[in-house]
């Protein structure tokens, strides 16, 4: 027997008696400004919420913000940076990038956390290898709860999609904080609305 | 778990970490934080308890229900492209694994937390076959670098002071032993791993939660680990026990929230990530992982334990827990979930943890899948006593306690004769090695009567004289 069939037929023999299984109420209540909500629950997780400059200032504006940063890699439209991710072949050459740059396709207030998938990476690990992160969210795009978020039919089509929730952290040794534990230093988040459709960039080889 | 089933003494183990009296009080300190702060998350949340229930239901749906659940997240995660592979022990798991890896080449292998993979004791498995494992969460790196086993699900290495982290980094990655400002230790760590990353063939992950509908599975974190060793190397294995499961991406949205918020009392991790299917051009794999849980399911009183989400908080509240460091129960789960979980695995190995435990309760309280935890203590202590698996001075102490609380009258006399006892005693007589209670605490002052002399003469005559 194999060891599929042997587990499924003990599971089976096991399983206590039929339990229901219930609805999940909402949780709803009044949301005076989610983007203020949003960006008290993002500094409690260490990540910073600014005001967005003029749409075509954001390079100005991450450069003044990273003055030392010599790798700027911009997986967002808007930003040009100083590299392209459509660029990048392999996601072992982001290790040597201060800042990312990515638009979150949406913001959760209830936890100051934005959703990224693989297209809003462009290379997933962009999220992760880099020094500072730099998110670019529509402050319309932003849901009350982690119930609200997850109805958002991306988890359904994404290979990967993940929460972020500022920077990377640890706390494991004698519970002291550190931000930027492996991954990212700083999450910013500049709460730029995002204008009319995607402009799609072709590969760049 | 280790075939090896010499009985673990907990309370042997525990006084010698009680011995290292600073660990032993920034452990308890550091734990009572962390309760703290669920509390303080908790209570600021009014549907709280009403997300308690409901995980609870959830959970115990899906365990009722969990052949089908497994069989849809298969086929799920099958069509997603994702290879699926069933495990029925520790053993297969490991061999699994190892198959995978051989088929790639991999030698090095990049690993984010995995209690599972503790549990089915996979490292040395795969050392011993050549293959060189980086364990990248920063607790769990100490304890690898020191050869020790996690001693806390969530916070690997909470036993272990700054000072004891300096000198395990400075054996072992080269950093400055008398070093102990923690942010240089964090670095240090930080700079030594990110390479592998780079140069790792595969990248190893647990789960959270294994969502059906959709055939993927979630994994939270904090330090970006997870997510370096899956979003670089071309193989990503995940191993999740069967009991991960849930039904629905909506359920998420329960178990997400109350998460983190249970384990260190912050809303959510810093990084949730879900995986659905392999990026294109590379592998993911995940193994469903049996050792035990479909013989536990079975189990009348003790299958709520599946429900489990591995999040500490009844560690982190536990007296017995904080004062006594996980690696005394001598199991990868340890504090009251692993009291109950244990003697799942080994009842003769396992069998003096039940009674590593006061019984107040508290576990099953700060539970936020609601599972009872005291109550399933109470009925190992009745198992094992059943199984004649007590140890030879507990079952004698219980053979006289037994005879004395039959009868009222001995149980008087034997009152009073302890009462008057205990003040008139000299210290050494009550501080020695030979009395449990009287070790590491001063014992109260005894009354100047008992409750049943007080009662006589306050109110015995009211109600007509109790006898």
């Amino acid at each position: 027997m194999s060891s599929r069939e042997l587990i499924l037929g003990r599971v089976r023999r096991n399983q206590p008696a039929w339990r229901a299984l219930p609805a999940i109420p909402n949780f709803d209540r009044p949301l005076a400004d989610p983007l203020a909500a949003f960006g008290a629950a993002l500094a409690r997780m260490g990540g910073t919420l600014v005001e967005a400059p003029p749409p075509d200032q954001l390079d100005v504006f991450i450069r003044a913000r990273f003055a030392k940063a010599r790798v700027i890699c911009s997986a967002a439209w808007e930003v040009e940076g100083t590299r392209r991710i459509e660029a990048v072949r392999h996601p072992a050459e982001l290790e040597d990038v201060d800042v990312a740059v990515v638009r979150a396709v949406f913001g959760v207030a209830e936890t100051g956390s934005v959703w990224l998938s693989e297209s809003e990476f462009g290379v997933n690990a962009l999220g992760f290898l880099a020094q500072h992160l730099v998110v670019l969210l529509d402050p319309q795009a932003i849901v009350a709860d982690l119930h609200h978020a997850y109805r958002h039919p991306g988890f359904r089509t994404a290979r990967y999609a993940a929460l972020m929730t500022g920077p990377s952290a640890t706390a494991d040794i004698e519970g002291v904080l550190i931000r930027g534990a492996q991954g990212i230093r700083t999450m910013t988040v500049i709460a730029a609305p995002e204008r009319g459709a995607r402009r799609v960039r072709a590969p760049s080889s | 778990m280790s075939l090896v089933s010499s009985r673990v003494d907990h309370a042997e183990a525990s006084s010698k970490f009680i011995e290292a009296k600073d660990h032993a009080d920034f452990h308890d300190q550091r734990l009572w934080d962390l309760r703290k702060k669920r509390d303080a998350v908790s209570e600021a949340m009014p549907e709280w308890e009403e997300l308690r229930s409901l995980a609870s239901a959830i959970k115990e749906h899906t365990l009722t229900h969990l052949g089908d659940y497994l069989e849809e997240f298969e086929k799920n995660a099958v069509a997603n492209g994702m290879v699926v592979h069933w495990a029925r022990d520790a053993a297969e798991h490991n061999q699994i694994v190892f198959e995978i890896l051989e088929a790639h080449r991999a030698t090095v292998l990049v690993k984010s937390k995995s209690m599972l993979t503790d549990e089915c004791e996979m490292r040395p498995f795969l050392e011993n076959r050549g293959i060189e494992i980086v364990e990248t969460d920063l607790g769990e790196r100490i304890q690898q670098l020191d050869d020790e086993p996690p001693s806390h699900i969530v916070v690997p290495a909470v036993h272990k002071l700054r000072t004891d982290v300096a000198e395990v980094f400075g054996r072992t990655i080269g950093t400055d032993p008398k070093n102990h400002d923690v942010p240089y230790l964090a670095e240090s760590q930080r700079r030594h791993t990110r390479p592998y990353y780079l140069k790792a063939q595969a990248g190893m992950t647990g789960a959270n939660f294994a969502v059906a509908e959709t055939g993927s599975f979630v994994v939270c974190t904090n330090e970006g680990n997870a997510d370096l060793s899956t979003n670089l190397p071309a193989l990503h294995i995940a191993s999740i026990g069967i009991e991960k499961l849930i039904p629905k991406i909506e359920h998420l949205g329960v178990f997400v929230r109350m998460l983190s918020r249970s384990a260190l009392g912050s809303p959510i991790t810093q990084i949730t990530s879900h995986f659905r299917a392999p990026r294109p051009g590379t592998e993911m794999h995940v193994v469903l992982v049996d050792n035990g849980r479909s013989e536990r399911l079975g189990m009348e009183d003790f299958w709520y334990s599946l429900k489990c989400i591995r999040c500490g908080a009844c560690m982190n509240t536990c007296p017995v827990y904080r004062r006594s460091g996980g690696l005394s129960y001598g199991s990868t789960y340890s504090g009251p979930i692993g009291v109950i979980i244990d003697p799942t695995f080994n009842l003769r190995k396992y069998s003096s943890l039940p009674f590593a435990s006061t019984l107040n309760g508290s576990c099953t309280s700060v539970c936020p899948v609601k599972i009872n935890i005291h109550e399933q203590i109470y009925k190992w202590r009745q198992v094992i006593a059943e199984r004649h698996q007590l140890p030879m001075a507990k079952r004698e102490a219980m053979r006289v306690a037994g005879k004395i609380l039959a009868s009222p009258k001995l149980y008087r006399a034997a009152v009073e004769a302890a009462a008057a006892g205990l003040d008139r005693l000299p210290r050494f007589m009550v501080y020695n090695p030979f009395n449990a209670w009287g070790r590491q605490r001063e014992v109260p002052a005894s009354p100047p009567s008992t409750f049943r002399q007080w009662y006589l003469k306050n109110r015995g005559k009211k109600r007509g004289g109790a006898r």
